[in-house]
């Protein structure tokens, strides 16, 4: 009986084998488990990864959508891991419990990228860290609000993104910063939105009821949470944006965000950039080449506001910058 | 007293009182916080249409509410529950919004095919979907959780891979109209009205609510009866499809989008709750529609009243927790018994007195 088995384990080890696709040799496998399609930004993301890792730039891209399911996430690097990829990039769902399997891909010898959001792991279990910093973002929207008030007072309303996510946590963390700088700057309430359309109108919806008449300031942590509380004003009769009672301040500047923007529905809108795969690229060449790297990279993030409204911190939209936008 | 003793004995007396019990707790806050008390009932027109908290409760739980009639059908025939109906809601939100768009756009300002070829489609897959877990059910006798987990997998997958993983919009006034307003009412209220009063007529006028109750309370000894059990089963799942694709029509005309990852997620685990919450029991047989409507919209006052009492969004969960289990608990048969006894205890003591 043991014998079978170990026949038939030995069976489906080699058909396994066999099923596992055969690179090309001077092609550089990258295995990138990335969060999943939640949003414009995690497309464009996605989308600027299998553009930059093509194979005409020498590049074998595996590139596993994770369907913000943190097992299959991990699922997705142990596989990595199997396959032997030449290098790993996470783009982790969750900040913590990455111990274990970055010690996995430490021992198999394959160097790991954190891309975009930040992880609860010692720095020795990777190599390289890259991606946007969300608290600088909520300080970009805080400032820019600072110098587009004046000496106004200021009622703020948050519509947070996922609770325990990095940039929800970030983007508070960051505008409270600048906030609390401020004596006439009050934060009425903040709550998720759960960084969805449905969420962001639900919450604004009793946003309306609790501080009708109270508020100035409305700022979301995501487009798709601005384009639900837009919806919920519009049904309340509330103005927001340039011409509007209410500054409408929200982040991601997605192509249908910045349109809004342009349109002056939106007043300021914070990017945390997706266009990370060239500074990835960068890192994997120079540890490919031997050379020494940066261990922690941060992606600019930049800010756009609505035609009217001069800025320092951020760039006024035109229809030359939708247009040049790359997602 | 005698009134009230009366009035206690009636089966939706508790769903009811439950229900008043969570929206009581905003006047509390409300004087608390030296509010008007009763700002939480206020109703006015604002903008042209109705505004006020109950207008949200209302309009906010018409996709649970629809939900709840189909999940009541279910559990009520078959014993179990149809724990696909969030994916499917996601699944009609794929196929609807990507026949309007056409494939493989992701945003538009007008249609590719007419809105009633969107709409008729998305609902015929989730009927067909209803059926499929029906027929997995009555015919194959597969235990229903198992049965309709295939499309609660599956479902919101389809719907992605339909979307090609995006979010598909549709910026047309008229596919906005069923999630914005009609009139000064908003259309999810009256979405969910059309599919309450219709199921209730239907229950009310025909034998279809005899027949379905005798069916889960002995599947046997009903088809010995000379009931089709198999059929009256595979009827309720198929109509528990279609009430998920009218929920998904809803939800998809608010956003005007097809945001297949997040439409309906987790809605089957409410829409269980509402039939419980309605004092039905989820070992099937008897049911009370009426009773899952009312939970349907206590879940949805938890949920508004939360948002009104400013709880932070980490500690939400844990006060929906709360309130539940005080829900369940004060239905449940031993605590039933022991309010009766507390009651006769006291009509005695009285009476000595």
């Amino acid at each position: 009986m043991k014998k079978k088995l170990a026949v038939m384990a030995l069976a489906a080890a080699t058909l396994s084998m066999m099923a596992m696709p055969v690179y090309a040799d001077d092609l550089v496998t990258v295995g990138y488990a990335q969060v999943g399609h939640e949003s414009d930004w995690r497309t464009a993301n996605t989308q600027n990864y299998q553009d930059v890792f093509s194979e005409d730039a020498g590049y074998s891209l595996d590139l596993v959508d994770c369907d913000n399911d943190n097992a299959a996430q991990l699922e997705a690097v142990r596989t990595f891991i199997s396959k032997d990829m030449d290098y790993i990039v996470i783009a982790p769902i969750q900040s913590a419990g990455w111990d274990t399997v970055l010690q996995e891909a430490q021992d198999a010898g394959i160097p790991v990228i954190i891309a975009d959001r930040e992880i609860e792991a010692s720095d020795d279990l990777y190599d390289a860290w890259v991606g946007t910093n969300t608290t600088n973002e909520g300080i970009t929207a805080g400032n820019w609000l600072a110098e587009y008030l004046g000496d106004k007072d200021a009622n703020i309303l948050v519509i947070e993104g996922s609770v325990g996510a990095s940039a929800a946590l970030g983007r508070t963390n960051g505008f409270n910063q600048v906030a609390e700088e401020h004596d006439n700057w009050k934060i009425l309430d903040s709550q998720s939105g759960d960084f969805t359309q449905a969420g962001g109108q639900e919450v604004m919806e009793s946003f309306i009821k609790s501080y009708e008449g109270q508020f100035n300031v409305v700022v979301c942590q995501n487009d798709n949470e601005a384009y639900g509380a837009m919806d919920a004003m519009d049904a309340a009769g509330i103005t927001y944006g340039v011409d509007g009672d209410v500054t409408l301040i929200s982040f991601d500047a997605t192509h249908d965000g910045l349109q809004y923007t342009l349109d002056g529905k939106i007043n300021c809108d914070v990017e945390c950039n997706p266009i990370q795969a060239e500074v990835v690229k960068g890192v994997i060449e120079k540890m490919q080449a031997g050379e020494e790297f940066e261990k922690t990279t941060l992606v600019e993030d930049q800010a756009f506001v609505a035609p009217g409204i001069e800025s320092e911190y951020a760039t006024t939209m035109t229809d030359e910058v939708l247009a040049g936008r790359a997602y | 007293m005698g009134n009230f003793k009366k009035l206690a004995q009636k089966r939706l007396f508790l769903p009811v009182f439950s229900m008043i019990l969570v929206m009581l707790i905003n006047v509390v806050y409300d004087i608390a916080t030296g509010s008007a008390p009763l700002s939480f009932f206020m109703i006015s027109i604002k903008n042209g249409v109705l505004y006020g908290r109950l207008i949200d409760i209302l309009n906010r739980g018409s996709e649970i509410a629809i939900l709840a009639i189909g999940m009541t059908l279910v559990v009520s025939a078959s014993g179990g529950t149809d724990i696909s109906v969030g994916s499917v809601m996601s699944l009609y939100a794929g196929v609807c919004c990507m026949i309007l768009a056409g494939y493989g756009n992701v945003n538009v300002q007008e249609y590719a095919h007419p809105l009633l070829v969107g709409i008729g489609a998305g609902l015929l897959v989730t009927l067909i979907c209803g059926v499929f877990n029906g027929f997995l059910v009555a015919y194959m006798n597969i235990q229903p959780m198992v049965a309709t987990l295939i499309l609660w997998s599956a479902g919101r997958a389809v719907g992605l891979l339909l979307c090609n993983s995006q979010i598909v919009y549709v910026r047309v006034p008229s596919f906005q109209k069923l999630g914005a307003y009609c009139g000064i009412i908003p259309t999810p209220i009256i979405v969910a009205a059309v599919c309450v009063a219709i199921a209730s007529i239907v229950l009310r006028y025909t034998a279809l609510g005899t027949y379905i109750q005798s069916v889960g309370i002995n599947k046997k000894a009903s088809r010995i009866a000379g009931f089709n059990s198999a059929k009256i089963i595979l009827m309720c799942y198929a109509l528990c499809g279609l009430c998920a694709g009218l929920a998904g029509m809803v939800a998809t005309s608010r956003i005007y989008s097809a945001d297949t990852n997040n439409i309906g997620l987790n809605m089957e685990l409410d829409a269980i709750l509402s039939v419980a919450l309605g004092g039905n029991s989820l070992g099937g047989g008897k049911f009370s529609l009426a009773g899952s409507i009312i939970g349907a919209y206590t879940i949805q006052a938890i949920t508004t009243t939360l948002y009104a009492l400013g709880v932070s969004s980490a500690q939400a969960p844990v006060f929906k927790a709360i309130v539940v289990i005080i829900i369940v608990v004060i239905q449940a048969e031993p605590a039933k018994a022991f309010f009766k006894k507390l009651t006769k205890k006291s009509g005695k003591e009285a009476a000595r007195a």
